[in-house]
């Protein structure tokens, strides 16, 4: 078989590992903002649930969530009588927003706290509440700060979409082993795979690259 | 300039810690007053004005602004509790402050930094924030650099921006905190320029903690010569200047006019 017949059932799975990334990434921020800003907060209820999340989600395995997800879940509902049954692909989602969100939020904590603090003394001689003044004032001082760490995540989170390929989403990885099964030709099908990975994340490292520019088109040696 | 103190410190106790910065201080301001405030570092010059914007807390006696305690809430039955943060905050809009470091908002541009205060806090319109944040641009001499953001601009002209961003809050007191010591000589003439000519407004009571003497004397109804945590001598700029009553006065001025 010849080399580029391989392309268009890898470019299939290239296709689901991007879906995703995408989802699970977006996801995955909106997680980090939320528990970085909630383990920051004041409310010791709202403090104790993000620091039970981050610590949790980042002290286990993702392979172990990602199955726990998809394989006791169901059990334990079937337990309770609730179908928690779910789809590979919210199942593989949730797991990887999880785990980037809980790392996420070390980011976007650490990054509000560099923010300095007669910054915070401004915006209350302004009479800003402390809510405005986390908005509009720290936030957007802090997220471009974020963003090279954000970047790094972002594509570990591209390369452990890998691992979805075992609860049966046929992604890249999935694809590759297919093919692989079934013409054994293991050198040119993952040479291809790694290309297309490493295609993607220089396409991501890219995105990622504007993005920062974007969100600190105010700093000094921006323009 | 009215009898009635808008600003009165009654036995105020501050301390970092085992270091006290504050020890019983009394101190009063009148309506429409200039008082600057002088002294050598770490005689609690700053932390007065701190304590007005509320950045400080204070562990013993009684601020009063405007008649009403500041740090403390009057219960039903008269007696003070600590405020609460719904009372600093209504406490607050009588004040405004200026920053040593400027301390303007790096992401937003000079215009924004006027108007965001105004909008978000003051519930503004953006047209009428705007416009006022122009105005004042023009009374500080910056109405040029209004889309710029504050990297682009000198020291000298983030401190008039940041003199602007507190008056546009419309305050009846305006704290500055050694507004020239951060910037380089020759940028310190155009920041008090403008303080200058805010000091000619009647109804605008002002407090000025600064190391400038000969600008002190010019502006101000009032010198206080801050030492050890309390008002060591104070008086008019020309009986203070001249002649000061206290040795201790004397030879700080002396040590500041040497230079």
């Amino acid at each position: 078989m010849d080399w580029t017949q391989y392309l268009n059932p890898l470019m299939l799975g290239a296709w689901v590992t991007i879906e995703l990334t995408i989802y699970s990434t977006v996801f995955g921020a909106i997680l980090a903002f939320a528990a970085g800003i909630g383990k920051l907060a004041h409310n010791p209820l709202i403090k104790a649930i993000s620091i039970g999340y981050i610590e949790i989600f980042r002290g286990t395995s993702l392979l172990v969530q990602l199955f726990w997800l998809y394989f006791a879940l169901p059990v334990a509902g079937q337990a309770i009588g609730i179908d928690l049954r779910l789809p590979p692909v919210a199942a593989g989602v949730l797991a990887l927003s999880l785990n980037i969100g809980a790392y996420g939020a070390e980011v976007v904590r650490g990054a509000i706290q560099s923010v300095s603090k007669e910054q915070y003394e401004a915006a209350r001689a302004l009479n800003f509440t402390p809510r405005q003044a986390l908005w509009r004032v720290a936030l957007p001082q802090a997220i471009p700060e974020m963003m090279p760490p954000f970047g790094n995540l972002a594509i570990q989170n591209l390369k452990d979409t890998a691992l979805v390929s075992l609860i049966s989403l046929s992604d890249l990885a999935f694809r590759a082993e297919q093919l692989r099964n079934f013409t054994q030709d293991s050198t040119t099908i993952y040479t291809l795979a790694l290309l297309m990975y490493f295609g993607l994340a220089l396409v991501l490292t890219a995105m990622m690259k504007l993005l920062e520019r974007f969100v600190g088109r105010w700093r000094a040696g921006a323009r | 300039m009215s009898d009635e103190p808008i600003i009165k410190f009654d036995k105020v106790v501050k301390r970092f810690g085992d270091l006290t910065v504050l020890n019983e201080l009394d101190f009063e301001v009148k309506k429409g007053e200039k008082v600057s405030i002088i002294g050598p570092s770490g005689s609690g010059k700053s932390t007065v004005l701190r304590i007005l914007m509320t950045l400080e807390d204070i562990n013993g006696g009684v601020v009063t602004v405007g008649g009403e305690p500041l740090w403390h809430e009057k219960g039903p039955d008269g007696s003070l509790a600590p405020a609460s943060e719904t009372h600093l905050r209504k406490m607050r809009t009588q004040l405004g402050m200026v920053f040593q470091q400027f301390n303007l908002f790096p992401h937003m541009t000079v215009l924004r930094n006027i108007t965001e205060a105004p909008v978000q806090v003051l519930g503004l319109s953006k047209q009428e924030a705007k416009q006022r944040g122009e105005e004042l641009l023009e009374l500080v001499g910056l109405a040029d650099q209004a889309q710029k953001y504050p990297h682009q601009l000198s020291g000298g002209q983030q401190q008039r921006v940041g003199i602007a961003r507190a008056l546009a809050m419309r305050p009846n007191i305006l704290l500055f905190d050694e507004p020239t010591s951060a910037l380089d000589p020759e940028l310190v003439g155009e920041v008090l320029n403008v303080i200058g000519k805010l000091a000619e407004e009647h109804d605008l009571t002002m407090l000025l903690v600064t190391h400038e003497m000969r600008f002190a004397r010019e502006v101000s109804d009032r010198v206080c010569f801050f030492d050890q945590g309390r008002i060591r001598e104070e008086g008019a700029p020309e009986d203070l200047f001249t002649d000061p009553n206290e040795e201790r006065t004397r030879e700080f001025l002396q040590a500041v006019l040497d230079n």
